[in-house]
């Protein structure tokens, strides 16, 4: 469960001050499907960063499966990040000297754990995302759509329980953008709680619950009712 | 992270940027290289100047008139002159038994001639123990034969590079050159082979110590060399020869006595020294790759901004991070010293066969004190990189492209 209360990130730029986020409250329940709308400098990252503690609210309170993380330090936030949350960006952000393999092992190998072990779940997930012809191709030798779901697989092999895709297929022709779509309502449907930023509407209507935004604030949270 | 993924990662990150690597590799290299061959350099000529004085023997003892004030001991109340030290004080050393042998020493420059041919050369006045004392051998004919010392005998050994310029490939002995104002015949030619630190067999003549302090007017001698019955009894004669001294001189210690060992520990003392500083102006180079391993550093942070981002998002802490970066800089500057071991091996080969009979030794502590320098140069340097690494704030830096 995820619970923002009045929560709000403000940036000094010069002496003017932005609001790029003001008094959002939002509640996502676990398993949740949440796409964010909205025109661009309206907040949709600053609120996805918010949500992957990356950034911490100026103002309010961020509850992440009961844990209040706005007083937590560094230490602890990235533990969190390492353990419970997943990054999906739109320019992929692979390791181009890595091979896929490798580049979705990485948060394994930060989080310390042994590389047979490793190598057993990196294998499951390449399998999963039908990769394993590609494990040891470099990102440069990949093609778009490729990449991003090699990125994907690295955002769920921790195993976590929210995953973050800010506009995953931005960088993607149509075909491809479909094939990350699926694969990310895939996983959500396997029980992750996904979070996907995008200004594409017929992506965005696609979740049960969305979100529009509009300078900083929520103007619509809309949702479907909870299949059972 | 685990030890071996830490290393894995920063070695091909380093692979990443092989240019920059290579070069700071070579910088760091050639610092440790430096350090090393240039206290090898030192430590070997420290091993050559003690070798020498060793082969002088070790047994030896000098004595000369007047006393050393640096060797302790209030100055004279009055500014007395020393008493000379006379032949017969030498003699009178003999009597102890744990000193084997004397010889007294007189000196002075003087031109010797044979015909139209003129050297100025050192002559030595001594008698024949002088020769086994300092090791000494002739090549032609014969040494000073045994004699009283009082006596003087107008016999000169000549040394060999006098010899060649006043003779030639014409024999000398049994020849009568001139030495000042006084003939002296031929009875031997000295052997270059016995030659050492701080005497030049070349350019010299030994002659009967009576006749050179006649030839001189100089009743003092310079020197009386004192060997000991052996090494262990050297501090006993040294006792021996001062007490002696000092009752044939009404009770004046007016004379000092050098050991070969205070000279050697000296010397010792002082190439050490050197050695440490030639080793400290090479250690500058480090620093200096140091410096260079920062800059480089510094570039490899700008230049992956993003994927520090990506560490930070996919659950990097800062120490993590930090860490990161400072094994890179920290395997750099340590391949680097590996390098820098090689090549100081290689150049010593190629040193040591120029050089045949001056051995580059590092001392012990040399090539551990290199990589341990370059390895902390690699550490402190590599921190500001490191942490400013660490600090970037992952939102801005992912956005970067
Ligand atoms: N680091 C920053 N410094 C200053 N202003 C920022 C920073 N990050 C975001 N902003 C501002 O906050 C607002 C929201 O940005 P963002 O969340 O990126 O919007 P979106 O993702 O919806 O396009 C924008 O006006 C943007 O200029
Ligand atoms: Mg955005």
């Amino acid at each position: 469960m995820i619970e923002l209360e009045h929560v709000e990130r403000d940036f000094w730029v010069g002496d003017e001050t932005v609001h790029a986020l003001a008094d959002v409250s939002l509640q996502i329940p676990p398993g949740d499907y949440l796409s964010v709308m909205g025109p661009s400098g309206s907040g949709k990252s600053t609120l996805l960063n918010v949500l992957g503690l990356l950034d911490r609210p100026t103002r309010g309170s961020y509850r992440l499966e009961g844990i209040e993380t706005t007083t937590l330090s560094e230490e602890q936030r990235a533990a969190l990040r390492r353990q419970r949350i997943g990054f999906v960006f739109q320019a992929f952000h692979l390791i181009p000297r890595l091979t896929a393999a490798e580049n979705i092992a990485l948060p394994m190998v930060l989080a310390g754990i042994p590389p047979g072990k490793r190598e057993q779940r990196v294998a499951e997930v390449l399998q999963s995302l039908n990769l394993s012809d590609r494990a040891g191709h470099r990102p440069d030798q990949l093609s778009g759509g490729q990449r991003q779901r090699v990125a994907i697989g690295r955002a769920i092999v921790m195993q976590p329980a929210l995953l973050l895709a800010d506009e995953p297929t931005g960088n993607l022709d149509q075909h491809s953008g479909q094939e990350v779509i699926a694969l990310l309502e895939q996983l959500n449907a396997d029980g992750i709680t996904l979070v996907i930023v995008t200004h594409d509407a017929r992506i965005g209507q696609r979740a049960h619950h969305r979100v529009h935004m509009l300078d900083g604030h929520i103007h619509s949270d809309e949702q479907d009712h909870a299949p059972a | 992270m685990r030890l071996p993924d830490l290393l894995q990662y920063a070695e091909r990150s380093l692979r990443g940027a092989p240019a920059r690597s290579l070069l700071m590799l070579l910088a760091m290299s050639i610092g440790v290289a430096s350090v090393i061959l240039l206290t090898a350099l030192g430590e070997g000529a420290r091993r050559y100047v003690i070798g020498e004085f060793e082969r002088l023997g070790t047994d030896l003892l000098i004595m000369l008139p007047g006393r050393n004030e640096t060797t302790g001991g209030p100055p004279p109340l009055f500014g007395e002159t020393p008493r000379d030290l006379t032949i017969d004080d030498a003699l009178a050393l003999l009597r102890h038994p744990s000193i084997e042998r004397i010889a007294p020493v007189s000196i002075g420059n003087s031109p010797v001639s044979f015909g139209s041919r003129e050297r100025e050369v050192t002559i030595i006045g001594s008698t024949s123990d002088f020769f086994p004392i300092r090791h000494i051998a002739v090549a032609i004919g014969r040494a000073l034969p045994q004699m009283p010392a009082e006596r003087q005998l107008n016999l000169a050994v000549l040394g060999w590079r006098l010899k060649k310029e006043l003779f030639g490939n014409q024999r000398a002995l049994g020849t009568w050159v001139r030495i000042a104002d006084r003939r002296f015949r031929v009875i031997g030619v000295l052997d270059p082979a016995g030659e050492s630190l701080g005497l030049d067999l070349g350019d010299m003549a030994v002659i009967p110590v009576a006749s050179a302090q006649a030839l001189f007017d100089n009743p003092s001698l310079f020197r009386v060399l004192i060997q000991a019955r052996s090494k262990e009894e050297i501090e006993t004669a040294r006792k021996a020869a001062l007490e002696t001294i000092r009752w044939r001189h009404d009770g004046e210690d007016d004379v000092t006595l050098i050991t070969q060992d205070a000279m050697l520990s000296t010397f010792d003392r002082i190439l050490r020294a050197l050695t440490l500083a030639v080793a400290g102006i090479a250690g500058i180079s480090l620093a200096v790759a140091g410096i260079l391993i920062m800059n480089v550093m510094l570039v490899a942070v700008s230049q992956r901004i993003s994927e520090i981002g990506l560490l930070k998002a996919l659950g990097g802490s800062e120490s993590q991070v930090m860490r990161l970066f400072l094994t890179e800089a920290v395997m750099l500057a340590g391949s680097g010293a590996l390098l820098g071991l090689l090549l100081a091996l290689v150049g010593m080969q190629l040193l040591n066969r120029l050089f045949t009979d001056f051995a580059l030794i590092p001392p012990l502590w040399a090539a551990p004190a290199a990589v341990g320098v370059a390895l902390a140069t690699g550490l402190v340097f590599g921190v500001m990189p490191a942490r400013r690494a660490a600090r970037l704030d992952p939102v801005q830096a992912l956005a970067r492209h």
